[in-house]
């Protein structure tokens, strides 16, 4: 499959709107899935780390 | 003899935490290449379709979502059921990790079906059964987490999801033989194991490469979601605070 020029690619022959709002929206959403995920790590480790710091505190 | 492997030694949270961190390193590196790979032969050998242009290329995501969504959905009531049989920690963990990613693919392939739809069909969204039954199966997923986040106690929350994820079980045939029992605008299985492919060689190639693609990056995120689940719900216990200090 040649496109010839990068014009024709992001064209996809006059369905721009419905093939590329298809794979922006799953590009998008696969990655807010992971920053999310690494911010809900960060923040169980900040809580584990704070229930730490608590404890030593009790003795 | 080699009946003698310790299948429940990674049926704890402390010793499944690191084989989980390890396995989602190698899925998401996994699913990167093949999404690459798919896209690659997606847009650059796949031809263009001899009725629909280039607005079938669509199908290279809308596809493997769909089929994510439902596979999605038996593995997570599949964890679920295993943890109201047997009452294993790890199970009901596994199957809320796997509710949001399931959603994330119910809702891509609906979100790719109606633009898809629109310049095929003439339509954005219509009620014929597989579109209806897979709106249903977003419905689901989100009742699951709802009941879940409304239900303090993780362990009550866990029985009362793997209910609602056992009974929806239902809906996942419909969905997958909606196209053959009702008169439907959405077309037929794209994949058949009993008829020759109608598909060139290289649109399914593609497509089977980005389906691969989704599944690896479903265990990655899963996998990465039971870890934050475990961080959380075993807060009290040692080897989590370990974990903790040592990465600080």
């Amino acid at each position: 499959m040649s496109w010839g020029s990068l014009e024709n690619f992001l064209a996809m022959g006059g369905y721009a709107f419905y093939v590329w709002g298809s794979y922006l929206v799953t590009l998008g959403l696969i990655v807010a899935e992971i920053v999310l995920l690494a911010l809900r790590k960060r923040r169980a480790l900040a809580r584990l780390r704070l229930d730490g710091t608590a404890a030593q505190g009790d003795r | 003899m080699s009946g003698n492997i310790n299948w429940f030694k990674y049926s704890s949270p402390q010793t499944f935490f690191p084989l989980a961190g390890r396995l989602a390193s190698w899925f998401g590196t996994l699913a990167a290449i093949a999404c690459a790979a798919g896209l690659y032969l997606g847009f650059f050998v796949a031809p263009t379709d001899a009725q629909q242009g280039e607005a079938y290329r669509i199908i290279f995501i809308h596809v493997p979502a769909a089929w994510m969504s439902m596979f999605l959905y038996l593995v997570m009531a599949f964890w679920a059921g295993l943890g109201l049989a047997f009452n294993t920690r790890l199970s009901g963990m596994m199957a809320s990790a796997i509710a949001p990613t399931g959603a994330l693919f119910t809702f891509l392939a609906l979100w790719t079906g109606s633009l898809w739809g629109k310049p095929t069909w003439g339509t954005w969204w219509v009620w014929d059964a597989r579109l209806t039954s897979e709106l249903i199966l977003l419905f689901l997923y989100f009742g699951f987490m709802a009941l879940q986040a409304a239900i303090d106690d993780p362990r009550r929350a866990d029985k009362a999801g793997a209910v609602l994820a056992l009974v929806g079980v239902v809906n996942i045939p419909i969905i997958y033989f909606s196209v053959k029992w009702w008169n439907t605008l959405h077309q037929g299985a794209s994949v058949s194991l009993t008829k020759a492919p109608t598909m060139a060689a290289t649109m399914l190639t593609g497509m089977a490469v980005m389906a691969f693609g989704f599944w690896f990056y479903s265990i990655a995120a899963a996998l990465m979601r039971a870890r934050c689940i475990m961080l959380e719900r075993e807060r009290a216990s040692d080897w989590a605070a370990d974990y903790a200090r040592g990465s600080a």
